[in-house]
């Protein structure tokens, strides 16, 4: 499976050759969890597992929520607190699946900023980038699906306000949202597809990520000097890389448990704090809540959505040019589907020749206002829709969008980059020969 | 570059959680020092007792808690009150039996009665659905020390009201600083002295209050002794299990780094 020269499963005993020549399925297990694995991975690489985890907790406790929750408009609210009161354990299945999303989005975004910033996405690994984008976009549409079970007054009006994005397609839009929610307005309808396809898409999530792993085998994992493992022999690749077992099963089990911890904090002592207090109140379609706001997991690209208002001259340029058809709703919609598709497109946004964003000194800076402009949108995204809010979500987006379609093509071109290591050996040598030097 | 990444995500996480509900009206209200808040709060069954004594002679007149089974008084971790204590109260409330197709006596199976009156919210949840506490500028860090405040939002709706009445389209409106916008239709419903406690305990308007929004905290999250025990030994259990494992990867990688510092 993988492209990096290791040895493979021999089967030894008559039983592992009886199932090994009818299902090589030992051989499989075996040479993906002992594939070579570049020993200078830092701790940014433990998100990988954390989110696996992620998804089996999701399945998990959401396959035994199912099991006591009724999904209709009348009863969906009261079966949710029949959940938390009758049902043994309820309470706790039902924090630990409502926190369990913010953890997977907590880790997603550490985990593609990971990415973003050692440029996993480059060459050979576009494929592996592209996947986990449609896994990540899978992970929004579940996220927000499941948002709207408990039907709280929360669920409600953010289902009727994300699904009347879709209504300002033109053309196509008013008939693209009645179909979305199977009739004029969110109801029982939209409540019993949202809950179908909140079941289904978690499995769909788990075959891309199998491919996503499997993507990676095949290349074999980036590391934080974005330089390859010498593939030449066995003999050398062994000089950059360990087996996955048990070097990075153990430190990535490790994290995991750390993370955990923090976790179950969450959940046992303050499982109500990343939630709204709106959604304790059920569902009223005549009774607007003051303020609309998606989970903190959506806010940078819903202050993208709403950075766009009429009076800005790219808005009114783009209305005037389509002659009407792309107004300031439909620009915003597509500002914020444009920000992820940015994100996606970056292997070929990225002109720079050096991989790892250490050896590159300007890079650096931009990528730091990166991060920092992904938090102060996702601030502005909970903030009432006017000024200065809006003049500071609007700066936000222009330079989300600067970054990926002007800074990054630019960078390759006028930046001087470092010398990185030879080898990822020379790498790691360097860091453990430094006495007292702390880990990165 | 990524320790200030993970701590500003960190942060961020902390930022925009209680930026939820970022109001502009925001009226002051005070932190209580409840028994029950904080990582080992535990509710006093005594308080619960009071508050479900000021809840029955007052607010039940018009609000109710449909979520809540009556036979859950009894629980360990709420009031803990005595079974045939539960059963006395229970037979005070008619229930309609869909099956009777008529009224009857309420068993501690059946829930709280709805509330009377069709403006009166249900407060079964009502201590999760408020937030007492906002920012500062939408950060949520108000909530993250003070808790989420739903508890002190009650006890700041009953105790602030000025007094003054305003009408309007034919309904009246009471003047009450805590409450979104200034003017709420529930008359003062609380005054000092109006319920007598049965462990003599102070009466004045702010502990009734403080009683009844204990209650209603509970009625809200019935099972928060629970959950907290359960979190407390999974912290303690994942804590114990990330040290082991920090000396196993530790022993792990020994040999591997000794060779890179000597190879350099």
């Amino acid at each position: 499976m993988s492209g990096i020269p290791h040895d493979h499963y021999e089967p030894k005993t008559k039983a592992e050759k009886w199932v090994n020549s009818r299902l090589p399925v030992i051989g499989l297990i075996y040479d993906t969890i002992m594939i070579p694995t570049p020993k200078n991975l830092n701790w940014m690489w433990i998100w990988g597992i954390v989110l696996a985890f992620c998804l089996a907790l999701q399945i998990v406790t959401g396959i035994v929520l199912v099991m006591h929750y009724t999904p209709h408009v009348d009863m969906a609210f009261a079966s949710v607190e029949h959940i938390m009161r009758d049902v043994r354990g309820g309470h706790m299945l039902r924090y630990l699946h409502a926190n369990g999303a913010s953890l997977f989005f907590f880790a997603v975004y550490l985990h593609i900023f990971r990415g973003l910033y050692y440029g996993s996405y480059k060459a050979p690994r576009e494929i592996t980038w592209i996947i986990g984008m449609i896994i990540y976009l899978l992970m929004m549409a579940t996220g927000f699906m499941g948002y709207v079970l408990p039907w709280g007054q929360m669920s409600f009006w953010g289902a009727t306000v994300i699904t009347g994005l879709f209504g300002a397609i033109p053309f196509i839009g008013e008939g693209l949202q009645a179909w979305l929610l199977g009739g004029p307005a969110v109801d029982n309808a939209t409540l019993n597809r949202f809950f179908s396809l909140h079941y289904l898409l978690p499995f769909v999530i788990a075959g891309l990520v199998i491919v996503h792993i499997w993507a990676f085998h095949t290349t074999g994992n980036n590391n934080p000097t974005g330089v390859d493992v010498r593939k030449s022999s066995k003999a050398e690749a062994e000089k950059d890389t360990l087996p996955f077992w048990p070097y990075f099963v153990i430190k990535d089990v490790f994290a995991l448990v750390v993370v955990l911890a923090v976790f179950f904090a969450i959940v046992g002592f303050m499982p109500n704090y990343l939630g709204h207090p709106d959604n304790y109140t059920e569902a009223n379609p005549l009774a607007t809540p003051a303020h609309i706001v998606p989970e903190w997991y959506f806010l940078p690209f819903y202050a993208i959505l709403r950075a766009f208002t009429g009076d800005v001259w790219v808005v009114m340029f783009a209305s005037w040019i389509t002659g009407g058809i792309v107004d300031a709703k439909f620009f915003g919609v597509l500002a914020m589907f444009g920000a992820i598709v940015a994100m996606a497109l970056v292997p070929w946004l990225d002109t720079s020749r050096v991989r790892s964003g250490r050896y590159r000194p300007m890079f650096k800076w931009w990528f730091a206002l990166l991060c920092l402009d992904f938090v102060v949108l996702m601030w502005a995204g909970a903030m009432p829709a006017e000024p200065p809010y809006s003049t500071i979500s609007l700066i936000g987006a222009t330079y989300w969008f600067g970054y990926f379609f002007v800074i990054l093509p630019l960078l390759g071109v006028i930046e001087k980059p470092n010398t990185p290591p030879a080898t990822i050996e020379e790498d790691f040598d360097a860091h453990y020969s430094k006495p007292a030097e702390p880990a990165e | 570059m990524f320790k200030k990444l993970s701590l500003s995500a960190l942060a961020a996480l902390a930022l925009t959680a209680g930026a939820a509900s970022a109001a502009g009206d925001e009226a002051h209200i005070h932190d209580v020092d409840f028994s029950f808040e904080g990582p080992f709060g535990k509710f006093d069954e005594n308080q619960l007792q009071r508050g479900l004594k000021v809840y029955t002679e007052v607010c039940a007149a018009c609000h109710g808690l449909r979520y809540v089974p009556i036979r859950t008084l009894a629980d360990e971790g709420g009031p803990h009150m005595p079974e045939d204590e539960v059963r006395a109260y229970a037979g005070q409330f008619e229930v309609y039996d869909n099956e009777l197709d008529d009224y009857r006596t309420a068993t501690p199976n059946d829930h709280f009665p709805q509330s009377a009156l069709d403006n009166a919210p249900d407060l079964s949840l009502m201590a999760k659905a408020r937030a007492g506490f906002h920012g500062p500028y939408g950060t949520g860090i108000n909530q993250f020390v003070k808790g989420i405040g739903g508890a002190e939002y009650i006890v700041a709706i009953l105790t602030s009201y000025t007094g003054e009445t305003r009408d309007q389209a034919g309904t009246t409106f009471y003047e009450n600083t805590a409450f979104p916008g200034g003017w709420i239709s529930m008359p003062p419903p609380l005054a000092d002295e109006q319920v007598d406690f049965d462990d003599g305990h102070s009466n004045e308007l702010h502990h009734e209050a403080e009683d009844v929004a204990a209650f209603l905290m509970w009625t809200a999250e019935p099972k928060m002794m629970a959950r907290k025990h359960t979190g407390f030994v999974a912290v303690a259990f994942l804590i114990l299990l990330s040290s082991l494992l920090y000396l196993t990867n530790k022993r792990l990688w020994k040999p591997v780094k000794a060779k890179a510092k000597a190879g350099a």
